[in-house]
């Protein structure tokens, strides 16, 4: 029997045809555009929910931050510490009544939320700003913000440097993949200031940069210039400028697709809010009890069946309190007068006292 | 029956057990798994993302507002314009620095290659530490020690060291007196024009007696003198200087005016030229060493002077050995300057792979995009050493 090349084309043709067609019917078939509404939710009971999987795997996977003290550092003794740690254990606590069933995946700027999309981790909470482009184009839902902040530009003290024209014709450092890049961008356009950027991957090379005097200025959100502060060589040298270049609502988010999921983020994190709004505490809840006023009970699952709507048990929210605290508790220990930051609540209090944290009712 | 039992050795085997049939067999059913394979990851991809995401593959985001600042660029550009002029502007820097690299890599390479084939000690013993310690080093690890430790410690621009001309030198880069354009810029550019052509022409009437006579002159050489020849005349001649010395002065936090070649790409240059230059040095030793010595000896016996020897004999014969590894380093310096994320530089990478995929979340387009780009860069650059190649290839008769 000879092959001629013709048949033997015919049979490579033949059997990269069979290929693909192979293929096509393994991999889940692309839904035409116009039927993908009617399909969306019936592909989703079938499909495994974040929330099973994260029961089935006994852990929640938060992506986090390792190198920004006071809101997700790794020390050394590998431990993950900060208040957006906490939030991480916040969602652990609600979902197994246990704060320490999580697991930090730490990211980069620019890696975060790839790691989210790719299904790596379940919630991404590392000071990341909720913005419009990010809630569409990249697939995101935001829970509330649990921190508002500003972008803010360090200098060093001896530069004289006090207004953004003083910026003229200076070079600032900046990390790759934040808002802070764009919103420099922005700013210094509408004050027609010249300014060199120079762009890095890691936060740790923009400081090195900005230490070693390559940058007169660097620049991010107010709460990551507070943090890094105490990082630098010489923390007393610097000082962060009277000017806020943008708003940066910080927050958790999760991927979109699975509402219930989304759900429960936003609402353990409400609790946090509520809890502090009603006075309950890690250390007084057990006070709370026998309270009578329904809004309270209804948030230590004393009345109404409200966790179980976000596929929970009942004490999931009372969970919270006991284990990780309400958002003052949070941010006391990891903001607060008694750590090294010592930031001012400013818009992270209360609406009652004259800040932006409300959380809608539970009921 | 009985006739395979007379021609036992005619007859073939059943097709399951002929060797061609089955190799012809194999082939294609390699050829059917890779394709499934790719095909079955394309697939998935496009589903997942249209599917889980909701994002389509789509290359419109090119055509609205960047809305960031790049450090530096050679076309103008702002936070206004397009994507598409970001990816432009990254892929400008990336190539300022390929081919300057090239360049640079290449002389310090071939100086290198020759001076550890040096019979005197102490150069050949310092090519050897050169090329033993820089190819011995991760080429990451380099760029950020040459980045932080070298450029990072130089004075700061307040306490720049000015150098005669003037030169200012700082860690934010180098500042040195550049030209300006005058109104008589573009004839002079046409008379030098007319220069390369009489050059060009030179050169040829040149070889052209060269073979008559015997006594080849060094082409390049008159090459590079007529068209400097007329760089000169063409200067004077005309009524105002095509250009005019624009000298950096400082001001404020920078200086300002001649041209500032900042410390990003002065690190990231420098650190892949001379990574580089002791590969490419490697490949000219191995180049000139596959010269036999009868050739050496010969041509020194013919009375050649030992540049003679090196210009006329050796080299010819070792550049045929050389390009392609060589055209391999050069394809190596242009992917690796990819790294300068790590040290600041606005290069193809850092711009698209960075900074836009962060801002439109398209990774699919965007890797798309810089792997095309990355591929036909290094495809020009073959195509252009494959052709040299050619030329130079020993011709047998
Ligand atoms: N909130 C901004 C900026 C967030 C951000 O990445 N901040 C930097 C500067 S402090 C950071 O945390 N870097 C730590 C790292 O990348 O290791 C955003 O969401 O884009």
């Amino acid at each position: 029997m000879k092959m001629s090349p013709k048949v033997y084309t015919i049979g490579m043709l033949l059997s990269m045809v069979l290929g693909i067609i192979i293929a096509a019917c393994a991999a889940p078939a692309p839904t035409p555009v116009a039927s993908e509404e009617a399909a969306a939710p019936a592909a989703q009971e079938q499909a495994k929910s974040t929330l099973d999987i994260v029961k089935e795997r006994g852990k929640i996977i938060c992506v986090g931050n390792a190198n920004l003290p006071g809101f997700g550092f790794l020390d050394e003794e590998g431990n993950f510490s900060g208040f957006d740690v906490d939030y991480c254990k916040a969602m652990a606590a609600a979902i197994f009544g246990d704060a320490s069933k999580f697991e930090i995946r730490p990211a980069t700027a620019k890696e975060r939320f790839t790691v989210l999309q790719s299904g790596e981790a379940d919630v991404l909470i590392r000071n990341t700003t909720w913005t419009m482009s990010r809630d569409t184009d990249l697939g995101m839902n935001f829970a509330p913000t649990t921190f508002y902040d500003g972008q803010g530009i360090m200098v060093r003290k001896d530069s004289g440097i006090k207004t953004l024209q003083d910026l003229n014709g200076a070079s600032i450092c900046v990390q790759t993949g934040t808002t802070t890049e764009l919103n420099l961008a922005d700013q210094m356009a509408a004050a027609g200031i010249e300014y060199e950027p120079v762009v890095f991957e890691t936060a740790d090379e923009v400081t090195t940069a900005y230490e070693e005097g390559r940058c007169d200025a660097w620049t991010t959100d107010k709460s990551g210039l507070v943090s890094r502060q105490t990082v630098l060589k010489d923390p007393s040298a610097h000082e962060i400028m009277d000017v806020t270049l943008s708003k940066e609502p910080l927050g958790p988010a999760v991927r979109h697709g699975d509402d219930q999921w989304f759900d429960l983020v936003k609402w353990v994190t409400f609790s946090t809010f509520l809890a502090e709004e009603h006075g309950i505490t890690s250390e007084n809840i057990d006070s709370f009890m026998d309270s009578t006023d329904p809004n309270i009970r209804k948030l230590l699952g004393l009345e109404g069946e409200f966790c179980a709507k976000i596929g929970l048990e009942n004490d999931c929210f009372a969970n919270v309190i006991r284990q990780v605290g309400n958002y003052a508790e949070i941010y006391n220990r990891n903001l607060g007068p008694d750590t090294v930051f010592n930031l001012p609540r400013g818009l992270n209090s209360l609406y009652t006292d004259g800040g932006l944290l409300y959380s809608p009712p539970i009921r | 029956m009985q006739q395979r039992a007379i021609h036992p050795s005619q007859e073939r085997p059943p097709f399951w057990r002929d060797e061609r049939v089955l190799s012809v067999i194999s082939q294609i059913v390699v050829v059917g798994i890779v394709v499934g394979l790719l095909a079955f990851f394309y697939t998935n991809m496009v589903s997942s993302l249209r599917e889980q995401l909701g994002v389509p593959i789509d290359y419109g985001f090119l055509k609205q507002t960047a809305g960031f600042d790049i450090g530096e660029s050679l076309i103008s550009y702002s936070r206004s314009d397009t994507y598409a002029r970001a990816f432009l502007v990254g892929l400008l820097n990336t190539l300022q620095v390929a081919v300057l690299g090239i360049v640079f890599a290449t002389i310090l390479g071939i100086i290198i290659g020759v001076m550890r084939l040096s019979t005197n000690f102490l150069v050949n013993r310092i090519a050897t530490a050169y090329i033993e310690f820089l190819r011995n080093v991760p080429l990451l690890v380099l760029l950020i020690f040459w980045a932080q430790a070298v450029f990072f410690k130089l004075p700061r621009i307040k306490e720049a060291i000015i150098l005669p001309g003037p030169i200012y030198l700082s860690n934010r880069g180098i500042a040195i007196p550049w030209g300006i354009p005058t109104e008589t810029w573009p004839t002079y550019t046409r008379i030098l024009l007319g220069g390369l052509v009489l050059a060009i022409i030179v050169t040829i009437v040149l070889r052209e007696r060269g073979k008559r006579t015997g006594r080849m002159p060094i082409l390049s050489l008159w090459f590079l003198v007529t068209l400097i020849a007329v760089g000169i005349i063409g200067w004077f001649v005309l009524p105002q200087p095509p250009l005019v010395l624009d000298r950096p002065e400082l001001v404020g936090f920078n200086t300002k005016g001649g041209r500032t070649l900042s410390q990003q790409f002065m690190a990231l240059l420098s650190g892949l030229v001379i990574y580089t230059a002791a590969f490419i040095a490697e490949v000219v030793r191995a180049g000139i060493q596959s010269v036999s010595k009868g050739q050496r000896e010969a041509a020194t016996a013919l009375g050649l002077t030992p540049f003679q020897v090196l210009r006329l004999v050796i080299f010819p014969q070792a550049l045929r050995v050389i390009i392609p590894p060589l055209t391999s380093q050069y394809l190596n310096l242009t992917k690796n300057s990819s790294l300068a994320i790590a040290i600041g530089y606005p290069d193809l990478f850092a711009v698209a792979g960075n900074t836009i995929l962060n801002q439109t979340g398209r990774a699919v387009e965007v890797f798309s995009l810089v792997m095309g780009i990355y591929l036909f860069f290094s495809l020009t650059t073959s195509l252009f050493m494959n052709i040299y190649n050619r030329r130079i290839r020993l011709v047998e008769r």
